[in-house]
């Protein structure tokens, strides 16, 4: 049965929010099942529907899929956002696994004790502009093209857009040393299926604050394992 | 110029172990460098061979891979381990994400100071949330591979994680006779026999030196 896809998760970005980008990006409409309560995860892992336990998790194609990178490779490969080939992919899968390196890091920092906060913070920042962006911007320098593979839309442009703004958003003039990925941000801001995506009322969600990150870490039992 | 892969990395399992094993499981033949001082890595930084300043480093078929996780997707699709078609490739996604997940656990767990490690975790998270599923998956089919009767790269890292289990936990496959089975079924493969002869590129358990020099070549505080 080819219904839309089904993400379960909290209300919140965490590890979802990339898997709900790339459907976005790729002009999949998708439902969302969220888990406010431990009960609530509880009772999705007493029905069977979470493999190992965890979310994400997304009803596609039949398949209650659960990891994280499981889902996007499946994605990805399905609506042509994967390269053309071997090699296309290779380097696809390079830059994406960077900028999750990076979102990680993102992701995390609200978890980190008050008086770590502010190093944490600046060691993202640094990693950002000394280790990351660079890469992308010499490679869009390097081939001139619009897109950073293939001369083609592909998941690596959808991933490194999300990080660019999850950057921003600690850091507003993070983007101040990289041209090209100003004119990039701007770029692929603009293709349709994206510009929805970053109105008011898509599915994208904001970043965490104090009463979501509360509810997330009762959710999935954060500082007591 | 031999055209035969080359790993850079330390001389320890780490994050290339993954690769050590699917490379060997595939019949390939590979040479390694190894990081030893501060100095190599950064003159590797400084000659721009690795893309994010990290290993592993797998320079093969022209290119410098990076990125453990682009490298085994990479060599898993090349040597024909990623199965037929996109839904097999979602459930060994699946599959080896799990895997990945235990193993890095264990890794985690050496560079963790000793009294801050939790083995019983590792253990628990094993068999309880792990290793009942592959279970469950070779009940319920009844077939020799984890998925689409056919040896792929989700079989290569079930081995390794087990493997690796066993190694702080002798007993640990003691509730799972399928995965005995298929740990010595898989054994058995010739590749693999191979590679855990003694004198394979296999790298033993890390030690205190081990961990010492891995976190001075990165400096990690």
């Amino acid at each position: 049965m080819a219904g839309k896809p089904k993400l379960y998760y909290f209300n919140g970005r965490g590890r979802m929010e990339t898997i709900r980008w790339l459907l976005a990006a790729a002009g999949v409409e998708f439902e969302e099942q969220f888990c406010e309560t431990r009960e609530d995860l509880l009772k999705l892992q007493q029905i069977g529907y979470l493999l190992f336990q965890q979310m994400p998790m997304v009803e596609i194609d039949g398949m209650k899929m659960v990891q994280t990178r499981a889902i996007l490779n499946y994605i990805a490969s399905k609506h042509n956002l994967y390269g053309k080939d071997l090699k296309e992919k290779a380097l696809i899968d390079m830059y994406v696994e960077a900028t999750m390196d990076l979102n990680e890091l993102i992701m995390h920092h609200p978890l980190q004790p008050s008086e770590a906060k502010e190093k944490n913070l600046a060691s993202i920042i640094e990693k950002a502009t000394t280790r990351y962006f660079p890469v992308y911007e010499k490679a869009l320098k390097d081939h001139g093209q619009d897109f950073l593979v293939g001369n083609r839309f592909s998941r690596a442009d959808v991933q490194l857009l999300e990080t660019i703004l999850m950057a921003e958003e600690c850091k507003p003039d993070i983007l101040s040393k990289f041209p090209l990925l100003q004119a990039f941000k701007a770029r692929i801001s603009n293709i349709p299926t994206i510009k929805k995506f970053l109105q008011p009322g898509s599915q994208r969600k904001p970043p965490l604050d104090e009463k979501t990150l509360t509810k997330a870490k009762s959710v999935f039992n954060i500082g007591h394992e | 110029m031999t055209g035969k892969p080359k790993l850079t990395y330390f001389n320890g399992r780490g994050r290339m172990e993954s690769i050590r094993w699917l490379l060997a499981a595939a019949g390939v033949e590979f040479e390694e460098e190894f990081l030893e001082t501060r100095a190599q890595y950064q003159k590797l930084i400084k000659d721009g061979a690795l893309l994010f300043e990290q290993v592993p480093l797998v320079e093969i078929d022209g290119m410098k891979l990076v990125q453990t996780r682009a490298i085994l997707n990479y060599l898993a699709a090349k040597y024909k381990l990623y199965g037929k078609d996109l839904k097999e490739r979602a459930q060994i996604d699946m599959y080896v994400e799990g895997t990945t997940d235990l193993m890095g656990m264990i890794i985690t767990f050496d560079f963790t100071p000793p009294k801050q490690r939790n083995l019983a975790l590792i253990i628990e998270r094993a068999t309880t949330r792990y290793f009942p599923v592959y279970e469950k998956a070779l009940k319920q089919h009844g077939q020799e591979f984890l998925v689409g009767s056919q040896f792929s790269w989700a079989d290569v890292q079930l081995l390794e994680a087990i493997l690796m289990v066993e190694e702080r936990e002798p007993t640990v496959l003691s509730k799972f006779p399928l995965l005995q089975a298929f740990k010595a079924r898989m054994s058995n493969i010739p590749t693999i026999k191979k590679f855990l002869q003694p004198g394979s590129p296999r790298k033993p358990r890390p030690d205190d030196q081990y961990v010492a020099t891995v976190m001075e070549v990165l400096k990690k505080d």
